[in-house]
């Protein structure tokens, strides 16, 4: 192609300068978050206590609980990247604006697969609740997928938003018929499906880590995939891509993100849907940006989600994925409002 | 056996949320005639056809049924003069042609109302009209595009109305069945008396089937009157932004045009007039 | 017109009453039924004679009580809410002209728990508290999602999606909620939350039955009305159709039917989601679905509570029977409407 003017084109390739001065802003903004999350907490602390916090002294009440802030404000930079990488390769992947993890039922699909490992084989250790979220997340993210794209007009975004909702439901049903029966799984299963990080340790982070590794890597590489595959499927194929292969090991790599996160943290809803059109905003539609940049929003939103629910209602805490849902469904609404209502 | 009534269009303006669709439109619908609607696409074909059957509320001006205003007449009094067939109607799954039919009864039938003879008369003579009486037990989904179409028709005549208006009644369906429909529209003209305004998109077709054609462009109206007036290079260059020929159609004796691209022309250049 | 065609019309129009009258016949004998069983069986078993005389009001030993207090306030509003989910559910799948757009789905159910889980959780309300709760909240959210979803008129697509998404938040607040309670209330709000018909009363049933009577008579009026919205917009208005007085009065109505039901049992899952689609297939295509949508609701909730009550080793509540078993129909379904392109 030798014209590069055009709309569409235009919003395609934003000046480079634009986009560097935006990522030095994401990774500042990214930066003073995680500082944040440090320091404030539903404990109040003092600067020299955080200071001898980070040297690894812990003696005093206030430098304990700045210790363990510092997993946890790791941990939500992960998950939150994770979750925004994820929906922003399903969105590619399903050329559908509202495509999320939560949407569509892939975070049920978790939850219901650690909810019969919890009663039947006992899950113990993190690897365990990865591999099953993993599984579950991936059956019900193609299970939605395939039923949102059957006939007319193939995978619109209601079809898909409605398939994912009705198997959601569909799936917290069985959650509950699985849980009800067994008081000793239900209080365990009832504190980690709230969806927050309020339990990390650096034990479970290196044990999410390789998969969230292989995830960003599988779905940073089918970047340019993406590109052509949002031209549509018939020419993404006359460009050369081929398709299925590609959208499989994009959907993969995205599977395994939600699937890990979400077994570590919790159903977290929202985080995936927004950052991807916040993203765009910024940097435009090639994915070899989008990625990254969502990759450092995702990070830099849900360590403030997660201060956030720790400042807000001292000294009880308000767990991230919740403070996700209350920003993100409005601006969800306000993506529906946008969309054209044949183009839905 | 129909009354006369006259549809008219004053200073009318339409629009959506952040446009203005139609700007201060007059226009008068010949009764019992076939008027049909032309002009470039967006041109609020469609628009005006909706607020003449009240879907749409004009921002300013009026559409007037026998001088009364439609915005104003109670919905059912309104639906018993003046029908209307979307462009794409929804049938429910597995509803039958005859079920289908006689959901165009409701205008006439009460809140608690049962179903009557008359209703049952009503459906007959619309299935036969478009002779479908064949197919009243089958499901819509079954159907063909043409038979659909027949099908959707029958239903607007189970209303009963003596005004039918018709947004591209033609669309999607393949050549035969085009005529089939026009002809069918054309018998219920003749032989009813029924006032017939269509949105068409094929020009050809709209000027031999027409009785007056109205051309609109950007909102307003270019020309109304006979096609065999109407249609002319002059117009289809404003219209449409394209050149072209209009020649006597030796099928129809209305007017047909041809249009002239950049290719395909033959040389010396086509004569004009 | 030929009288043949005039006879094979009339014909067809006969022939389809009958089916929908032997079908209506058939479903109500079945409810009678099983209500019927459903007051014998028990922990102790009593004779159709013994129930019949405590419905005459007579004063039978043992029987007085345990049909009369427990059984029959139990059996009688599994009765009636069934009914009203129901209708309140056919109504929205009508209007939407979507099998999945029910009121499980967007967020109306959704509405009352959250509500319910509030009032019992953090204001301590008893019963009739925590069910003027749920109501208001339930018919405030429905009005917020047809107000947000209003741009040129109410588009049904956009009133499913901005109702899921008000969903998606709202359960995330009830898990916040739940996560807040203490041990005792935990299992009062999951119980309420899956719906269940233990320990029902007169006085939960006496405000759902003052409901049916208020708003099931103005869905029945106008139940031509709202099958005439099955023809999309445009058709519908062109025969006369006021579409956004009808829209408006249908959701007062449903949600109010809903709110009640829910607010005495709790969300029962599916049945408002089910009970169409059922009666649908079973009296054909064609007429209003109110009735016959009725009376398989409240059919479903009174096998699913026998189910729950008997079948099992644990007692399951009527909503985990009816979210495990509808899930099955719910994804059959979900899949049949999408190859057929919408539609009930």
């Amino acid at each position: 192609m030798t014209s590069a003017t055009g709309p569409d084109v235009a919003t395609l390739r934003r000046p480079a300068r634009v986009r560097l001065g935006w990522l030095l802003v994401v990774l500042a903004v990214l930066v003073l978050v995680m500082l944040a999350s440090v320091a404030f907490g539903s404990r109040i602390v003092g600067w020299s206590d955080i200071v001898a916090a980070f040297g690894g002294t812990d003696e005093t009440l206030n430098q304990a609980a700045v210790v363990k802030r510092i997993p946890r404000t790791v941990l939500a930079a992960l998950v939150g990247a994770a979750l925004a990488l994820s929906g922003t390769v399903m969105q590619g992947v399903t050329r559908n604006p509202l495509a999320d993890p939560g949407i569509l039922g892939v975070n049920m699909g978790a939850m219901l697969a650690i909810a019969v490992g919890m009663t039947t084989v006992g899950l113990v250790t993190a690897t365990q609740y990865i591999w099953a979220a993993i599984a579950g997340a991936a059956i019900s993210a193609l299970f939605v997928y395939g039923v949102g794209s059957l006939g007319r007009g193939g995978a619109t975004p209601l079809k898909i938003a409605l398939a994912g909702a009705a198997t959601s439901a569909a799936l917290a049903s069985l959650v509950v018929a699985v849980v009800l029966p067994r008081g000793d799984v239900a209080e365990n299963f009832q504190s980690w499906q709230v969806g927050g990080v309020g339990g990390a340790s650096w034990d479970s982070i290196v044990q999410v880590l390789p998969f969230l590794l292989g995830g960003l890597a599988i779905c940073l590489l089918s970047a340019r995939a993406l590109n052509s595959l949002a031209l549509g499927d018939e020419l993404a194929a006359g460009l050369g891509e081929r398709v299925a292969l590609v959208r499989g090991i994009a959907a993969f790599g995205a599977v395994v993100l939600c699937g890990g996160a979400t077994a570590i943290a919790g159903p977290i809803a929202f985080v995936g849907l927004i950052v991807p059109h916040m993203c765009r905003l910024l940097v435009g539609l090639d994915h070899r940006w989008l990625m990254p940049f969502a990759t450092l929003v995702g990070a830099a939103l849900l360590t403030a989600a997660d201060v956030v629910g720790r400042v807000v209602n001292r000294p009880d805490e308000i767990a991230a994925g919740i403070i996700t849902a209350l920003i993100g469904a409005p601006f969800f609404i306000y993506i529906v409002r946008r969309q054209k209502v044949r183009e839905l | 056996m129909t009354t006369e009534h006259t549809l008219e269009v004053e200073t009318l303006t339409v629009g959506y949320a952040d446009r203005v669709v139609i700007d201060s439109l007059d226009l008068l619908l010949p009764p019992g005639r076939i008027t049909a609607i032309v002009g470039a696409n967006a041109c609020g074909k469609s628009t005006l056809l909706r607020s003449m059957s009240r879907l749409l509320a004009p921002r300013g001006g009026h559409v007037l049924l026998d001088g009364r205003e439609v915005h104003r007449m109670p919905a059912k009094e309104l639906a018993r003069t003046l029908g209307l067939l979307p462009q794409s109607p929804i049938a429910p799954e597995g509803i039958t042609v005859a079920d289908l039919v006689g959901r165009g009864r409701n205008p006439h039938q009460r809140i608690l109302s049962r179903w009557n003879a008359d209703d049952d008369k009503a459906v007959a003579a619309a299935l036969d009209a478009t002779h479908t009486a064949s197919l009243a037990d089958r499901s819509v989904d079954e159907l063909s595009g043409g038979q659909r179409q027949r099908v959707w028709i029958a239903m607007a005549l189970a209303q009963q109305t003596d005004v039918l208006l018709l947004d591209e009644p033609t669309t999607f369906l393949d050549v035969s069945h085009q005529i089939e429909v026009l002809d069918l529209l054309t018998d219920l003209n003749r032989n009813r008396g029924t006032t017939i305004v269509m949105v068409l998109h094929d020009l050809n077709l709209a000027a031999r089937y027409a009785d007056h054609l109205i051309a609109l462009a950007d909102g307003g109206l270019h020309a109304a009157g006979d096609p065999a007036e109407v249609l002319t290079e002059d117009c289809v260059r404003a219209v449409f932004g394209l050149d072209s020929t209009v020649i006597i159609d030796p099928v129809s004796g209305k007017p047909l045009m041809l249009p002239i691209g950049r290719h395909h022309v033959r040389e010396p250049g086509p004569t004009v007039g | 017109m030929s009288t043949t065609t005039l006879e094979a019309v009339t014909r067809g129009r006969v022939r389809r009453g009958r089916r929908r009258r032997a079908v209506l016949g058939g479903l109500t004998v079945a409810v009678v039924a099983i209500f019927a069983v459903s007051l014998m069986v028990g922990q102790t078993f009593y004779t159709p004679d013994e129930v019949f005389r405590v419905l005459l009001g007579e004063t039978v030993p043992g029987a007085s009580f345990t049909v009369g207090e427990l059984r029959l306030p139990r059996a009688v509003l599994a009765l009636i809410t069934g009914l009203c989910f129901g209708i309140g559910g056919v109504t929205f799948q009508t209007m939407l002209r979507n099998p999945l757009a029910s009121p499980d789905i967007i967020g109306i159910s959704s509405a009352a728990g959250a509500a319910a889980a509030f009032a019992i959780i953090v204001l301590n309300l008893g019963e009739a508290g925590v069910s003027a709760f749920a109501i208001v909240a339930a018919l405030g959210v429905a009005v917020l999602i047809y107000l947000l979803s209003f741009k040129d008129g109410v588009a049904g697509t956009r009133l499913v999606l901005i109702g899921i998404g008000i969903a998606a938040m709202l359960n995330s607040a009830t898990s916040y909620v739940l996560d807040q309670a203490g041990q005792w209330d935990l299992q009062a709000a999951t119980r309420w939350l899956n719906g269940s018909l233990n320990g029902s009363t007169w006085d939960e049933a006496v405000p759902v039955l003052v409901a049916l009577a208020v708003f099931g008579p103005i869905l029945l009026v106008q139940a031509r009305n709202l099958t005439m919205l099955q023809l999309g917009d445009d058709t519908a208005a062109a025969l006369g159709t006021r579409l956004e007085r009808t829209r408006l009065i249908s959701i007062v109505a449903a949600v109010g039917l809903i709110a009640f039901a829910t607010s005495a049992t709790g969300p029962i899952a599916f049945v408002a989601f089910l009970a169409g689609p059922i009666a649908a297939r079973m009296v054909g295509p064609g007429g209003s679905l109110l009735l016959p949508s009725a009376v398989v609701g409240s059919l479903l909730v009174l096998l699913a509570d026998f189910i729950g009550q008997f079948a099992f080793d644990t007692r399951f509540p009527v909503g985990v029977v009816t979210g495990v078993l509808g899930a099955p129909y719910l994804i059959f379904l979900l899949v049949r409407t999408n190859r057929a392109g919408g539609s009930l």
